[in-house]
């Protein structure tokens, strides 16, 4: 069946494909987790925080960004942002603005609110008397975060995180619609260029396939290994 | 404020100066039908060893929880030396520092070794010298019997390990009382005895002490009064001998008749 197939394609784009490609998509998952886990944090803190209005802002940043298509704020994004930075600086043109910043900005804040959640899950599964301790022994609110209880939500989160950013990983796929040049898209663009788009795209599952899944078996081990025995 | 006229039940040790701690008609109330404490009222002096008993439920947790400001309080005062606890410009963590807490489940931070249990506070808060929190730390780990165990995390221990090595950290921070939360409840009863006998030296060195406990026998050797709580309520107020010659109120007679009767 693979017998008119024409891998040779695959190997000369190799190069091309994981330098460029993979490079790009790596960059712009592991940044966007980065700062979607600190911004994540910063929500969680605020929507836990009890001190009005930061519970409510955060609650409705979380739940207006998850009810949204990712797509859909990529566009957005990617259209509408060199139009406000327009109006902002006063220009008579639309400011374009590099799109890997685009890119990374829109996933960082879209996986905020999901990493907000699973910080607010994991501040929230820790014994209250840890916080009570700590308190006790006069440490202040922030040392009490710092020091207590965001090392051990972290920790006892730290799988669910990272199987979130292997979704992210799987999600950069989708500025294949800005047409950067991330994996996906350069696989797309020579397939289209040399007419082996079954190939390419066959060859792009494969590669996704066999990273995530090795991704997540990491993960299931250092699962056993994080784990704070109690 | 006139320390010796609200606490007629005290009996001092040392009938001068400002009690440690002061507590004059704390209420608090869950839900405006649910209160939980109900006016209580009494003082704790320097080197004073007061047991808190009672049935289950009476309030006990939450009032010495009250004294360093983990639970807040809707009416009445605490001073804890002479500093009032429920009023906003009084610094909260200082004072807090200044108290010594061990909780029924220990608490312990499982993140970190119990060497940096034992100087994080040191450090962060009295801003102490890493030699020196580290000095502090493996001479208070020495005296509960568990120098060897530094390097260890928390869950490596055994609960009445865990325990006193909790008792240590909260020694670490040099308080002028300590709060004990039902210290052995959560323990197993091979295990009671000895955080017992820390807490029962720790007493006789004249350390200032709250107890919640229902380990009577504790009581009988080293407190010096019985506090007995019912609904909320402080029901007794006595020397020790007094509460287990002849405890007044029909409410402890009938606690104490239960849970000395085994």
């Amino acid at each position: 069946m693979f017998s008119n197939f024409d891998f040779q394609v695959i190997i000369d784009a190799l190069p091309y494909l994981f330098l460029e490609g993979m490079v790009f998509t790596l960059k712009l998952t592991l940044l966007a987790a980065l700062f979607g886990t600190i911004l994540g944090t910063i929500l969680a803190l605020m929507r836990l925080s009890g001190v009005w209005p930061l519970p409510q802002i955060a609650g409705t940043y979380v739940n207006f960004v998850r009810s949204l298509p990712l797509l859909l704020v990529i566009f957005w994004f990617f259209f509408l942002v060199p139009f406000i930075a327009q109006k902002i600086v006063g220009s008579p043109r639309p400011i374009p603005i590099d799109p890997f910043l685009t890119a990374l900005i829109t996933f960082s804040l879209f996986e905020a609110a999901y990493f907000s959640e699973i910080m607010r899950a994991g501040i929230q599964s820790l014994p209250k008397g840890q916080v009570a301790a700590g308190y006790a022994l006069g440490l202040s609110y922030p040392q009490v975060m710092r020091r207590i209880v965001l090392p051990q939500a972290f920790r006892n989160m730290l799988p669910v995180l990272l199987t979130q950013t292997i979704v992210l990983f799987q999600d950069t796929s989708l500025v294949y619609v800005l047409s950067l040049n991330d994996f996906l898209g350069i696989a797309g663009k020579i397939g289209q260029r040399d007419g082996r788009l079954t190939e390419m795209y066959l060859f792009v599952a494969l590669v996704y396939f066999l990273i995530s899944f090795a991704a997540s078996q990491a993960v299931r081990r250092l699962q056993v290994h994080t784990a704070i025995i109690r | 404020m006139n320390t010796a006229a609200t606490t007629p039940n005290s009996a001092a040790k040392q009938s001068s100066g400002v009690p440690v701690i002061e507590m004059i008609g704390v209420s608090k109330w869950y839900t405006p039908e649910f209160q939980v404490l109900d006016s209580c009222s009494t003082s704790v002096q320097k080197g004073e060893v007061v047991v808190v008993c009672g049935p289950s439920g009476s309030g006990k947790s939450t009032l010495i929880k009250c004294v360093n400001a983990l639970e807040p309080f809707q009416q009445g005062d605490i001073f804890v030396e002479g500093v009032k606890v429920n009023d906003r410009a009084t610094d909260l963590p200082k004072l807090r520092s200044r108290i010594g807490m061990v909780f029924q489940n220990f608490e312990l931070f499982p993140h970190l070794t119990i060497m940096e249990n034992l100087t994080l506070a040191q450090r962060k808060v009295l801003k102490r010298g890493k030699d020196e929190a580290d000095a502090k730390a493996r001479k208070l780990l020495q005296r509960v019997g568990l120098s060897d165990q530094a390097p260890k995390y928390p869950g490596q221990l055994s609960g009445g390990q865990q325990q006193r090595v909790a008792i240590a950290r909260a020694l670490a921070m040099d308080p002028v009382a300590m709060l004990f939360d039902e210290p052995t409840s959560a323990l197993d009863p091979e295990m009671v005895s000895e955080v017992l006998d820390v807490m029962v030296e720790l007493a006789r060195e004249g350390m200032t002490m709250m107890v919640v406990t229902h380990e009577m026998g504790f009581a009988r050797k080293v407190a010096d009064r019985v506090i007995f709580m019912d609904l909320g309520a402080i029901v007794e107020d006595v020397p020790t001998e007094d509460f287990f010659g002849s405890p007044r109120s029909e409410r402890a007679q009938l606690f104490l008749s239960k849970i000395l009767s085994h």
